[in-house]
């Protein structure tokens, strides 16, 4: 129960389009990740789906019921906010409640299913506290116990672990995926950082400029990018995109090497560089290195190698993991 | 203490302790110079007055009745005012005109143009209806005031709510709707709570001004007919200025302090815990 299928969906804001033609479908228990730079309508399309804002043309279908002029409420499909929205005048029991009480449940019913869900988000010792008193983490779950009470049919999440810092952020994208294996219902989740869209998702949606550049799973995006947008967006440190006459050789406009595809060599290879800064990770080096005739790039080795400012290397890249794209970026 | 403590206290505490004074005295300005010690009688004197009691209640349902129909028709107009509308700033900007307005001025206007029974506003409307005109201050000379009055403080309370109503996160307003809440629980549940410590606020600093409203009277009714639209600050100002009796009234002003202090004592017992953190 939670397909959602959107087609030919656009939306204008006042003339100017932010999503101009957009198909997709969403099956049922997926786990589906939105992921582009800032103004990429990431966001405007998950409020189109929650219905928070209005098509301008096109029809959005919940199991295969159009909903396209539903109101939110109706859509059975809860979402998590960036800035969590708590009610900060109702305690921890009052704002999980809240959906309920407005769906008329009895007082019985109510206080089970809150505490059935305080319990799976261990939120039980705080249910009489405000949001004030409660840490960002916290907040969070609290934000997260208010969508799993009313067992919607997809959760929405519109970038709910901005706000948090880097250790917590890790923590709850653990527990969001905990959450996911659990309740095995729909998720659509927005974010603008990789790194969850590739850790969480089972699919996911790479958006630019209201345009889907490409759907699939973690791994197919990144062995196999459809473009250079998906290309350089998708991968931790950016892939290498090189032009001109190196990328000429292979037979492309472009191409394309992830810093962990590139061999280095103390004294011979494809392309010879100096190192400019090399960051050591402890696990990783990420080394940056200036290449003749080429410019920056970023190779990933080892974490022990030793390596300095000013040496000279040489880089090869493997040939099976090179990317090559044509004039117009896309892949050959 | 700093010198601004002192120069506080003496600013208070000068009128104060003369106006105690003053109340022990048989001090009428008739007799100049005849000034002696009365004890309590001055305060005996104006708790008996049978227009005490009167103007005691005149007095709260004054302040009571402002304060509903500002803090209502306030909180009505900050919703209407805080939609995205045609000629918004215009309006807004006229809303808040009243305020503006002295009371003297603002109560002549509706004596005279507004509830005159025969050149006014309301009673040509009635007339063209084929009804009988109200002479609205002689017939309901308190509720007039209280009119009067609470078009002179609604710009406050519409415009104190206003801010706060834009202060609501949107993102609250929208996971209200997406649980479920319609229009009306979204008000009952999200937004007033939210502007509780806003209406607060409006309610605390009305009270303070609506106990002492007495321009509004003086040009419109003198506190009558009889005494049913005198209220305390009116009838002290009878007492030491009509009747030349500065010793009666002084009591009547000691009176009117510790009603205040009363009112003010109950206020943030009630609503004051609005106020913390």
């Amino acid at each position: 129960m939670g397909s959602i299928s959107l087609k030919n969906v656009k939306k204008e804001f006042s003339g100017h389009a932010v999503i101009p033609n957009l198909d997709l479908e969403i099956g049922d228990g997926e786990f589906v990740v939105f992921v582009g730079p800032s103004g990429c309508g990431k966001s405007t399309l998950l409020r189109l789906i929650a219905g928070l804002e209005d098509v301008s043309g096109g029809t959005i279908s919940i199991d295969g019921v159009d909903v396209t002029g539903e109101a939110p409420a109706k859509r059975g499909l809860s979402m998590v906010f960036q800035s969590y929205a708590l009610y900060p005048h109702m305690s921890v029991r009052g704002n999980i409640a809240f959906p309920l009480k407005m769906a008329g449940m009895d007082k019985e019913t109510i206080k089970r299913k809150v505490e059935d869900a305080a319990q799976v988000l261990n939120l039980t010792d705080y249910l009489d506290r405000k949001p004030r008193q409660l840490s960002g983490g916290q907040r969070q779950r609290v934000a997260i116990g208010r969508a799993i009470v009313r067992e919607p049919k997809a959760f929405l999440f519109d970038e709910p672990l901005s706000n948090l810092d880097a250790a917590l952020r890790v923590n709850m994208r653990l527990e969001i995926s905990e959450l996911h294996q659990q309740l095995r219902t729909t998720m659509i989740y927005v974010t603008h950082d990789q790194v969850e869209a590739m850790t969480m998702a089972d699919r996911i949606v790479v958006l630019n400029g209201g345009r889907i550049e490409q759907v699939g799973s973690p791994l197919e995006l990144y062995r196999n990018p459809a473009n250079l947008f998906v290309a350089g967006f998708i991968g931790s440190p950016r892939m290498n995109l090189i032009d001109g006459a190196p990328a000429k050789e292979h037979g492309a406009a472009t191409v394309g090497i992830r810093p962990e595809h590139i061999n280095l060599s103390p004294d011979s290879g494809e392309w010879k560089g100096t190192v400019g800064i090399a960051e050591h990770l402890g696990s990783d080096t990420f080394i940056y290195i200036r290449a003749e005739g080429i410019g920056q790039l970023t190779a990933r080795a080892n974490g022990e190698i030793g390596l300095k400012h000013g040496d000279t290397i040489y880089l090869t890249p493997d040939a099976g993991k090179l990317h090559r794209f044509s004039e117009e970026g896309a892949a050959l | 203490m700093s010198p601004a403590v002192i120069l506080l206290l003496v600013w208070m505490l000068v009128p104060l302790g003369m106006t105690l004074y003053f109340s022990f005295l048989r001090y009428n300005l008739l007799m100049p110079g005849m000034e002696e010690w009365t004890g309590f009688f001055n305060y005996r004197y104006f708790l008996t007055d049978p227009a005490f009691g009167e103007a005691l209640t005149n007095t709260l349902l004054l302040v009571g009745g402002v304060l509903l129909i500002s803090v209502g028709g306030g909180l009505f107009l900050a919703l209407l005012l805080d939609q995205p509308f045609f000629g918004q700033s215009i309006v807004r900007l006229l809303v808040v005109a009243p305020f503006f307005v002295m009371p003297t001025v603002s109560a002549l206007v509706w004596k005279n143009m507004l509830m005159h029974p025969v050149n006014g506003l309301f009673a040509w409307i009635a007339r063209t209806f084929g009804l009988q005109p109200i002479d609205w201050l002689a017939s309901a000379p308190l509720l007039s005031i209280i009119f009067i009055v609470a078009w002179g403080w609604l710009p406050f309370a519409t415009l104190i709510l206003l801010t706060a109503l834009q202060s609501l996160d949107e993102e609250q307003r929208e996971a209200a709707e997406m649980d479920g809440a319609g229009v009306f629980s979204r008000l009952i549940y999200i937004v007033i709570p939210h502007l509780a410590r806003a209406i607060t606020v409006v309610i605390l600093i009305e009270t303070i001004f609506l106990l002492s409203v007495f321009a509004e009277i003086l040009v419109t009714t003198s506190g009558g007919p009889g005494n049913a639209s005198t209220n305390i600050t009116y009838l002290i100002y009878t007492q030491a200025l009509l009747q030349f009796d500065v010793g009666g009234a002084s009591a009547g002003g000691i009176i009117a302090v510790i009603l205040a202090n009363i009112v003010a004592i109950f206020l943030i017992r009630m609503i004051g815990k609005n106020l913390e953190a």
